[in-house]
């Protein structure tokens, strides 16, 4: 029966996961000798107590969208792709490719052909192992992070061998056609009088994927393949009898995941470092699964959890910075952590709220 | 007879007045539902004692806690005589009951000697363990009469001689009680005969048997005394000699029940489902149809009947456009497509053939989903259902959800409910009234009131009934003999994927339906 | 290719393959039993990392062996609870231990030793030396046998022939313990050994401790006796390679040393022919470092569709109501 109300699946919940995630890590950090506290306020204070801050923040929520997007979508349909990291590293490449290709006028006309070049890429990564799984059954979450290290390698590749600048020692393409150079938020809010940090990295992307939160809501809770998506997701054999392809179901579905982890191309290869480097994704793919679970899947509720992690990484970087002792590898702890406690540990938190709230129902009746 | 395993045990025949199980003020509540509530029942030794109940009736959750599998939140069991706790299935073996489980709890890839020594091993080293415990196995068989291979693999052996296994565990263990859950669901009417013959054997050692069915008819067979639950309670125990169908199906439901349905004859019309040689190859490549041929007309109930497993599931899945086959299917006059897999389901639902599965909860509805949601299930390609091209009309469902939910009288009447949070009869309403108000040509229908309460099975049966009136054609495939001779214009009998014959239902009876459903009588 | 260069090669087959093979058995174990297993990575990193440490800092390899082993198991035991007492998702588990382990391994390297994410250099006592066997060097005269008997079975690390002796072991324990029955039951039909009276919770938790135990050896030996120290995710997706070469084997345990063991060779000839021109065209060395993985994906899809992992894989136990 369905006793627990609504809010507590879905903000209590999680949030209950979150503090605990929080509190582990602090004593983490107190093992490591320093003052968990400290480190609490000089994180957030780098990460949202100046527009610069915020600059980042946002610039890094808007990877976690793209790709915790990608990892939820899949999870509808009750596929584990781990494979964002790779996906959105070869959507980088194919950024990359559109914006090399000739020397683009202006940015929004690079945009759109950005924006399809970084999603198809993306897409073609996912293919062969959703063709895989679809067809022989092979295991997606092993074959997908096989492919997170095949695409490492094969950027490697191409940036040492085939699209370096020639006479450069650096593994990294030229710089970008100017044309191609989205405007940050220093720009667009000065177009309405708002004044914002002039180098921070945050750019139209992010109101690109404000649009793709919309439209993946839109797909799941009221579009017929996001209907069927679901079914499928929930049972196998029960799609089958209606008629319900499982292969095709299999295939859209990553193909759109992968898609959208391409799309973390437009944001971090075209918005921010303006050229293809090695490792544009640092970790995004793998941050995804935790903003997904965060977010229960829900556009929105990886929204949230985008933005938390965005602070998390931002301020983590200060706080590197601040305290040299607290690396950056807490906060891979803290996301391993957060995905230990809402997706694995799920039921050690939702047992007990629900009995809760089922005695206070009976209380009441 | 006695073997060496009755030492420490009270000679039962000595103590024959003393209950062999006693329960008393037994309550167990799941979360708000209360399945069992103050129950009190004394079980007398070297009986065979039938407890009968509706689905939900509670009798499963009062065997699992006499079993070790749940704790009673109150009351106590008294076994023979003593107060006995039962905090898991080991302190259930060493009082020596043994439970043979509805659902057999065999390992498949194991051979029948492994799965008997599984928990009972004499000792670390596995060898040693099998060697002592095929003697063993041998002699147990012998004596009561339980023809059994030692070295067979589960997967390999039929379901009848599965069941063996199961009491043979039991008495390897040195029960003194058995308890069987829903034994003969998946026999036919001679396997289970050969069943009741076996536990009288048993019953005439000592042994104390506990039968739980839903099954009148064999309570009325086989039992001595029979025990009536209904929603957690227990309403009343009687001697079977002293009672009759009638009067435990009332008790069993609170009120009169109608045993029989009330039809007018049929009025059949043209062919609407023509199939031809039919044969289906399952994906294990095992034959399970094997050429089969029939035909259904408008206005017409053609009844399958059959023991589960002999192809009925695969039939229906075919026409379904679940599974692929070769032959012919028409419906209609035309061909239907067999070679597709998986997206059939739509060609087969744009026909006009309409699908009521046998599981519902696997197959017919998504337990997640809310009963909006389902009603659109299999049918969510419908123009209708579509607000523009891109987005679904959520609220339109919603409405026809409704209002199918007051036809069917499926409660409580909320379409926002999920359906895991219906019972069983009511997910049951549901499917019908998607599958039915398609207006279907044809409709497949599958065990239609497995776990179903008898109040709606009624409804339901009336529902199919009105379906056939109005000149749609029905198949209807159910392992329940009566169901089948009550609903059907024509009968037809599976058996290892041929049809045995086709009968008329005044025209034959439950035991010559039985012999074809074993393979014997005339072919088809 | 000449003979020599041949038992240089099985040579280095059976040291490439030995973690693989540690962590394959590990795997075999946990997945017999129900319990899913992808976090084999992580386990071997952490391991990797502590038995390094310790044996850095108390110049003894053997108490290092102990700690990574208990680094090991305790991420092992943190799935089974995650998976068995609370009944979470078994992948999702796996991946947030692959995470918790790279993260700690470079926080706590940073902390105590601040080399940027590694261990000190380890010698002598702290790491594990080659072991001859006997007569090695007499009998290397023998022909064929004899230098396939010194360059080959001979000198290795101790941890070398554990593993090779891990796997009729493995057998051993499977298919001729009451354990071992009771264990395969419990992957197949945990009903059935719930109903028999035997716990599903205390088999699968063993399953997971002995998963830990086996991953432990196998990190522990990355780090003391292939290499000489920890370094920032050392495992390089080894755990998920081992989880391939478990499916390639059908999870069984001289397949699985048969499937180890071809990773082994193909890693051992990726990393002795670094360039390779094959008609005229020179394969980059990046290919030959992807090598394991896209032979991973190969085997997954080519030979592999169909094999039946065992039937209650991935699903928690609960009872039926």
């Amino acid at each position: 029966m369905d006793t627990t109300p609504k809010w507590a699946d879905v903000i209590l919940i999680p949030l209950i996961n979150l503090i605990l995630a929080l509190l582990v890590s602090g004593l983490v950090v107190l093992y490591i000798g320093e003052n968990p506290i400290e480190a609490i306020k000089i994180l957030l204070n780098g990460a949202i107590g100046s527009t610069r801050g915020w600059g980042y923040t946002l610039y890094f929520a808007t990877n976690f969208i793209f790709t915790g997007l990608a990892v939820s979508i899949a999870f509808h349909a009750r596929l584990f792709n781990i494979g964002g990291e790779g996906q959105a590293a070869i959507g980088g490449l194919g950024v990359a490719l559109v914006c090399l290709s000739i020397d683009w006028p202006h940015w929004a006309i690079a945009l759109p052909f950005a924006v399809i070049g970084g999603a198809v890429f993306g897409a073609a990564w996912a293919a062969i192992p959703a063709y895989l799984q679809a067809r022989r059954g092979s295991h997606i979450v092993i074959t997908t992070i096989m492919f997170n290290f095949i695409a490492s390698a094969l950027l490697v590749y191409l940036l040492v061998n085939v699209m370096k600048v020639p006479g450069s020692m650096a593994p990294e393409t030229g710089a970008f056609p100017k044309g191609t150079n989205l405007p940050n938020a220093y720009q667009v809010l000065g177009w309405f009088g708002i004044p914002f940090n002039k180098f921070a990295p945050l750019n139209v992307a992010f109101l690109l994927a404000l649009i793709c939160c919309v439209g993946v809501w839109a797909l799941i809770w009221r579009t017929r393949l996001g209907y069927q998506l679901r079914a499928y997701g929930h049972s196998e054999s029960a799609a089958v009898y209606a008629g319900i392809s499982p292969f095709r179901i299999t295939m859209i579905a990553m193909l759109i995941s992968g898609g959208l982890a391409g799309l973390m191309g437009v944001n971090a290869v075209m918005g921010e470092a303006e050229r293809l480097v090695i490792d544009s994704v640092q970790g995004a793919g793998f941050v995804g699964i935790a903003v997904a679970l965060m977010g229960r899947s829900h556009p929105l509720g990886v929204l949230l959890a985008a933005i938390l992690f965005g602070i998390l990484t931002q301020g983590g970087i200060e706080l590197e910075f601040e305290i040299p002792a607290v690396s950056r590898e807490m906060i891979l702890v803290i996301q391993a952590l957060v995905i230990l406690f809402t997706g694995a540990l799920e039921n050690m938190v939702r047992i007990p709220v629900e009995r809760m709230f089922l005695r206070r129902k009976k209380r009441a009746s | 007879m006695a073997t060496q395993k009755t030492e420490g045990r009270p000679d039962t025949a000595a103590l024959s007045t003393e209950p062999a199980i006693e329960l008393v003020g037994i309550s167990k509540a799941f979360g708000a539902v209360q399945a069992n509530k103050d129950i009190s029942i004394r079980v007398m030794p070297g009986t065979i004692h039938g407890i009968i109940g509706e689905n939900g009736a509670g009798k499963s959750t009062l065997m699992s806690i006499l079993y070790g599998f749940y704790k009673a939140d109150a009351g106590e069991v008294f076994i023979r005589g003593k107060k006995t706790e039962i905090p898991d299935s080991q302190a259930a073996i060493s009082a020596g009951i043994g439970m043979v489980f509805q659902h057999f709890k065999l390992v498949e890839n194991f051979t029948v000697l492994e799965n008997v020594v599984l928990g009972a091993e004499s000792g670390a080293r596995l060898m040693p363990s099998l060697t002592k415990a095929r003697k063993l196995l041998v002699e147990l068989a012998r004596e009561y009469e339980l023809n059994v291979d030692p070295d067979a693999l589960i997967e390999d052996i039929g379901v009848g001689m599965q069941q063996r296994v199961e009491i043979l565990k039991a008495l390897y263990r040195q029960a003194d009680i058995l308890i069987l859950d829903e034994p003969t669901g998946v026999l036919t009417p001679a396997e289970a005969d050969h069943l009741f013959r076996i536990l009288e054997g048993l019953k005439a050692q000592g042994k104390t048997i506990i039968l739980i069915t839903h099954k009148l008819r064999e309570i009325m067979e086989v039992t001595d005394t029979v025990s009536v639950m209904r929603r957690g309670q227990m309403t009343a125990t009687v001697k079977t000699s002293e009672t009759s169908p009638e009067q435990l199906a009332e008790l069993m439901v609170g009120r009169k029940v109608l045993l029989r349905v009330d039809k007018k004859p049929a009025q059949p019309g043209a062919t609407v489902l023509k199939v031809d040689n039919l044969s289906v190859t399952d994906e294990d490549g095992v034959l399970r149809l094997k050429d089969i041929s029939l035909s259904v007309r408008a206005g017409e109930i053609l009844g399958i009947a059959g023991v589960a497993g002999n192809g009925q599931s695969e039939l229906l899945n075919v026409l379904g456009g679940i599974m692929a086959g070769t032959g012919q299917i028409q419906l209609n006059g035309e061909d239907c497509d067999l070679t597709g897999k998986h997206s059939d389901g739509q060609s087969r639902r744009a026909r006009g053939i309409a699908h009521v599965p046998e599981d519902r909860q696997r197959l017919g509805l998504i337990m997640d989903f809310t009963a909006w949601e389902n009603t659109i299930f299999g049918y969510h390609h419908d123009p209708a259902y579509q607000k523009s091209s891109l987005f679904m009309d959520n609220n339109a469902i919603r409405a026809e959800t409704a209002l199918k939910m007051q036809r069917f009288d499926v409660r409580p009447p909320d379409p926002h409910l999920k359906a895991k949070s219906f019972s069983g009869g009511n997910q049951q309403k549901i499917v019908l009234a998607r599958e039915i108000e398609r207006n279907p040509d044809l409709l497949l229908i599958g065990q239609p009131t497995r776990g179903v309460d008898i109040g709606a099975i009624e409804f339901i049966h009336q529902q199919i009934v009105a379906l056939r009136d109005q000149g749609k054609a029905i198949l209807l495939v159910s392992v329940e003999l009566d169901e089948i001779m009550s609903l059907s214009d024509r009968i037809a009998v599976m058996f290892d994927g041929h049809i045995m014959g086709e009968r008329l239902p005044s025209e034959t009876d439950v035991k010559e339906l039985g012999l074809m459903m074993a393979g014997m009588g005339e072919g088809a | 290719m000449d003979y020599l260069t041949l038992l240089q090669i099985l040579d280095s087959t059976l040291r490439l393959a030995t973690p693989l093979l540690l962590a394959c058995l590990a795997g075999l174990f946990s997945e017999r039993s129900g319990i899913f297993d992808i976090g084999l990575e992580g386990k071997m990193l952490i391991a990797a990392f502590f038995s390094a440490a310790i044996a850095a800092t108390t110049g003894s390899v053997w108490i290092g062996l102990f700690a990574g082993i208990s680094a090991s198991v305790a991420l092992a035991l943190l799935h089974g609870l995650a998976s068995i007492t609370f009944r979470g998702d078994q992948l999702i588990s796996g991946v947030a231990i692959n995470f918790l382990a790279a993260g700690l391994t470079v926080l706590i390297s940073e902390d105590w030793f601040q080399q940027g994410g590694r261990t000190p250099q380890l010698a002598g006592t702290a790491r594990f030396n080659p072991i001859n066997l006997p007569f090695a060097d007499t009998l290397n005269s023998v022909p064929i046998l004899g230098p396939f008997y010194k360059e080959v079975l001979s000198g290795h690390t101790i941890l070398v022939y554990a593993a090779l002796l891990a796997v009729p072991l493995t057998w051993y324990i499977l298919f001729r313990t009451r354990f071992g029955l009771r264990l395969r039951a419990v992957g197949e039909n945990p009903a059935a050994v719930d109903t028999a009276g035997v716990s599903v919770t205390r088999l699968r938790y063993s399953a997971v401790i002995i998963c830990g135990i086996l991953c432990g050896l196998a990190g522990a030996y990355l780090a003391t006796g292939f290499a000489a120290g920890f370094v920032k995710e050392m495992s390089a997706g080894r755990g998920f390679i081992a989880l391939a070469a478990l499916i390639f084997a059908k999870w069984r345990p001289w397949q699985a040393l048969g499937a180890t063991l071809l990773f082994g060779l193909l890693d051992a000839l990726g990393t002795r022919y670094q360039n390779i021109e094959i008609v005229g065209f020179n394969v980059p060395v990046q290919f030959m470092q992807a090598l394991p993985y896209i032979l991973t994906v190969v085997i997954l899809a080519g030979f592999v569709g169909k094999a039946i992992p065992p039937r209650a894989g991935g699903q928690p136990y609960v009872k039926e109501r």
